[in-house]
């Protein structure tokens, strides 16, 4: 029987066994590729989306289990209409290869959105689940701190 | 033997007679423009091969992969200095496989010589070098030499294709080239009127011009800034298109199994089970494994794991002991190569100090797990995927599906991660093995992390035998020996069907060519014959050689009574002054003085590799009987700066790799299979355990430098030196939580 999802704001009926992790729905069903697998197995955060606004590694999330609504990167700003948060990413020049980096801006978006005002080591524990192997981990700190003063202004 | 293999042997010999004697050679085939690959559709026109102009702006074609170093940026750089357009009207695309876009310095970083002793090339030299990697259409992405290879060759494309435009502009005025100028993607006229480029391009790519002379520096506008990377916004909103996220209208997804016993055959397997499977359509029988084909790629893993296969054993030693004997034995083989052999190390005197290193296997973990998309159309192949070499992609998958060459094309996707891991072709060759069982169909082959980090080309494990004196408070002799299966000879094999002869100076490199006056200095490699496949990891021999040498100076330091960082810059000054401007650069970023207090320690290193010399300091602090990794300093002299922003970058993530590596990373065997299976088990430094880290960038070197691997074979060194300090423990093996708890 086939399962309605929520993505971005948009109704979606998907046809997949229970226990397809979400984001094999999003990236091979839904085509929703900004979502990235780096583990599968909840170690590096590639993966994180947001159901009804808080990060959740969407290769452990069975479709059958999917509680809410679900937000990807694409759901939070696109190229012409960046969020705040992708604006500070841009203004400091985060990324490298870039794979991680979906998945850090939606784990950093959910600390902003509980966290206002982080310090460095709300920082440190919000984000220790992320892995970036290019090691962009001091311009992600700044640009968090950047998004927040930002967020705050606005 | 494949035709690649054939070409690649007899250039070889060309090249080891000609660097050693000037031999001439098929100048006609050496001089001539490689052809233009570019056809581009309606509109636009490709100027040359590395620029196309239409109404949009200027497109550069990157001869190189955008792997995270920011390479695109820069190159682009390159041409929009000469060509005057506007950044916004700049765009980037990889290039397709080309001999155009052979690479040159990587020949030259081949030269059996330390960099530093270098000066400009002799014209032979150089038409030697760029002569060979043109006729092996050696298209390839490493070596940190990008930039280097790119620095005339794209301003030259930016500036012809600029002074080809005002000739047709100046033709159209009736009006001589030297009254016209350009800017924004405009010629402009002496009355100011404005003629844009996509107007003129197609008469300009018919016109021919002499060579200008390239810009000063003192009028660069792009290059020497920091530049907003071309590939951010799309890597801010998940828009940039990865292999892995390649779309194709009826796609199938796949992954496949193979031995985990490396290198061992497959007797069966039994896939009836993995058939009756949701979403599973075929399992493929690929003689050394399986390949599933599903409607999801997570259907295909769970199927995967269900086809019941019987895997022969490995045709390698068993365990990582063995494997450890294996190198050790080879150091009593006579040595592969004695690069540097300054002076007399038999008869030491003074106070001598010998000690043994050891460093592991490491994997690369790119963060996006190898994977590829191929569709077999009749007797075409067309392969999508991330990687560092198009041109061995383009044979080896053509090779694999049954077709020709010129019937395969090659999209370059970005790279979630290189470190040399995508300079392999195994992952496409799978794919196109696949595709040619699903003709017509498109198939994605996605591996899972475990089969990534489980049939990878690992950095070799490697053991080093130092003995080095000391007398009046400095070094006065340094014999190192360092033994490993070479990475060359296996990447070679694979990639040609033979292994280069003669000294290997990938492996002795970060150790025989340091700029150190040492009287008597000697460094010599020693190959361990080992099937593990290896392969060249971010900074290759150097991310080895820098934990050996720089543990070792600092041994001899501490011998001699002497600090660590001055005892360095005594030695360093007389050989390479900007060297030791980055020692004293250092000191002076981390307040050095000698002595830290209770419970702070601190290490410094410095290596010079891929024609940058980097100093390093790292910090430890005792946090409650665990031990965090504080504070880095970093300075570097890539010679010319081109990008501040993306060297700062680079070194960072050098840094950070590095010392992940140090401080946890290890691939071990047992019973011929590779130990560890995910992240949890080849972790990586992580927001809460990095250090604070500060960059300078300096440019005193006479020739210019890499950037995207300097950064790292300093990191282990620094960081084991620190924790000498504050411990009074001198680790020589990694990684290093073996020895330290580590706050991790
Ligand atoms: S893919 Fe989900 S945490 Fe790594
Ligand atoms: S930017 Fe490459 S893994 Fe994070």
């Amino acid at each position: 029987m086939p399962t309605t999802l929520t993505i971005n704001g948009q109704t979606h009926s998907v046809d997949l066994p229970d226990d397809v992790p979400l984001l094999w729905v999003l990236r091979d069903e839904i085509g929703l590729t900004g979502t990235k697998f780096g583990c599968g197995v909840a170690a590096c955060g590639a993966c994180t989306v947001h159901i009804d606004g808080a990060a959740v590694r969407s290769c452990q999330v069975a479709l059958a289990d999917v509680w809410g609504e679900v937000t990807t990167i694409e759901g939070i700003g696109t190229p012409d209409r960046m969020a705040i948060i992708q604006e500070a990413w841009v203004e400091h020049q985060v990324a490298q290869c870039g794979y991680c980096q979906s998945g850090q801006i939606m784990q950093a978006a959910d600390l902003l959105a509980t966290t206002p005002a982080p310090t460095d080591a709300d920082i440190d524990d919000a984000m220790q689940g992320n892995l970036c192997r290019c090691g962009t981990y001091p311009r992600i700190r700044a640009a968090i701190h950047a998004a927040a003063a930002k967020l705050q202004e606005a | 033997m494949s035709r690649l293999g054939t070409i690649t042997r007899r250039s070889f010999m060309v090249l080891g007679v000609a660097v050693a004697g000037g031999v001439a050679f098929g100048t006609y085939a050496v001089r001539k423009t490689p052809p233009n690959p570019l056809s581009p559709e309606g509109e636009a026109v490709a100027m040359n091969p590395w620029l196309i102009i239409d109404q949009e702006g200027v497109t550069v074609i990157a001869p190189r992969a955008e792997m995270g170093q920011g390479v695109h940026t820069t190159l682009a750089a390159m041409v929009a200095e000469e060509l005057d357009v506007a950044w916004k009207d700049v765009r980037v695309l990889h290039g397709p496989p080309a001999q155009a876009y052979y690479n040159a310095a990587m020949m030259e970083a081949g030269l059996p010589s330390a960099h530093y002793t270098r000066d400009e090339m002799s014209g032979w030299q150089e038409a030697l070098l760029h002569a060979v990697p043109k006729m092996l259409s050696l298209q390839i992405t490493g070596g940190s030499t990008s930039t280097v290879d790119g620095f005339d060759r794209m301003r030259h494309a930016g500036a012809m294709a600029r002074e080809s435009l005002k000739e047709v502009a100046a033709d159209r005025l009736g009006l001589a080239r030297s009254q016209l100028r350009t800017e924004a993607g405009m010629v402009i006229g002496p009355d100011g009127r404005g003629l844009p480029y996509a107007d003129l391009a197609a008469d300009a790519a018919q016109v021919e011009v002499d060579q200008p002379d390239l810009r000063p520096r003192t009028d660069w506008k792009y290059l020497g800034r920091a530049m907003p990377r071309l590939d951010m916004v799309s890597k801010a909103t998940g828009t940039a298109e990865f292999g892995a996220d390649v779309r194709l209208p009826g796609m199938k997804f796949a992954t496949v199994r193979m031995n985990p016993k490396l290198g061992g055959e497959m007797r069966g397997f039994d896939a009836s089970a993995a058939l009756t499977m949701p979403g599973v359509e075929r399992v493929i029988d690929l003689g050394s494994g399986i390949a599933v084909v599903a409607s999801n790629t997570w259907l295909a893993f769970q199927a995967a794991d269900a086809v019941e296969i019987d895997w022969g054993p490995a045709p390698h030693a068993e365990t990582s002991a063995e494997l450890f004997g294996k190198i050790a034995a080879s150091l009593d083989d006579p040595p592969n190569s004695t690069l540097r052999d300054d002076g007399d190390v038999g008869a030491m005197t003074g106070t001598v100090v010998q000690a043994e290193y050891r460093v592991p296997f490491l994997a690369h973990a790119t963060m996006e797990p190898m994977n590829a998309t191929a569709l077999l159309e009749g007797e075409y192949l067309t392969i999508w995927c991330g990687n560092q070499a198009p041109v061995v992609i383009q044979q080896k998958s053509a090779e694999a599906a049954g077709v020709s060459d010129q019937n395969t094309t090659v999209h370059t996707t970005f790279l979630g991660g290189g470190f040399g891991r995508r300079g392999e072709s195994d992952y496409a060759a799978l794919a196109a093995r696949i595709a040619r069982e699903l003709p017509g169909i498109p198939v994605k082959v996605t591996w899972s992390r475990e089969e990534d980090m489980r049939h990878d080309f690992y950095r070799p494990a490697a053991i080093a035998r130092f003995s080095g004196a000391v007398e009046n408070g400095t070094a006065t002799a340094l014999f190192a020996r360092i033994a490993a299966p070479s990475v060359t000879r296996s990447a070679m094999q694979r990639l040609a069907g033979f292994a280069p002869p003669g000294p290997d100076k990938g492996h002795v490199e970060g150790a025989f060519d340091q700029p150190y006056a040492i009287a008597n200095y000697r460094v010599q490699g020693h190959l361990t014959d080992s099937p593990v496949p290896v392969g060249f990891w971010r900074s290759v021999g150097s991310s080895m050689n820098g934990f050996f040498h720089e543990s070792f100076i600092d041994e001899l330091a501490h011998a001699a009574g002497a600090d660590p960082l001055e005892f360095r810059l005594g030695l360093i000054r007389p050989a390479h002054a900007p060297s030791a401007i980055l020692l004293e650069t250092v000191r002076g970023m981390s307040g050095w003085t000698g002595r830290t207090p209770q419970g702070v320690g601190r290490g410094v290193a410095f290596t010079y590799s891929f024609g940058t010399p980097v100093a390093e300091i790292i910090e430890v602090r005792d946090e409650d009987g665990y031990i965090r990794i504080a504070n880095a300093w970093i300075a570097c002299d890539p010679g010319t700066a081109l990008d501040p922003g993306i060297i700062e970058a680079q070194m960072v993530s050098g840094l950070i790799y590095g010392l992940s590596a140090a401080a946890q990373e290890e691939i071990t065997f047992l019973g011929g299979e590779v130990e560890q299976f995910n992240f949890p088990d080849h972790d990586a430094l992580r927001m809460h355990n990095t250090p604070r880290i500060e960059v300078k960038i300096l440019e005193n070197n006479t020739l210019m430098g890499g950037i995207g691997e300097p950064g790292t074979p300093p990191a282990a060194a620094a960081l084991a030196n620190a924790l000498f300090d504050l411990t009074g423990i001198r680790a020589r093996e990694l990684p290093l939580n073996k020895s330290f708890d580590l706050l991790l």
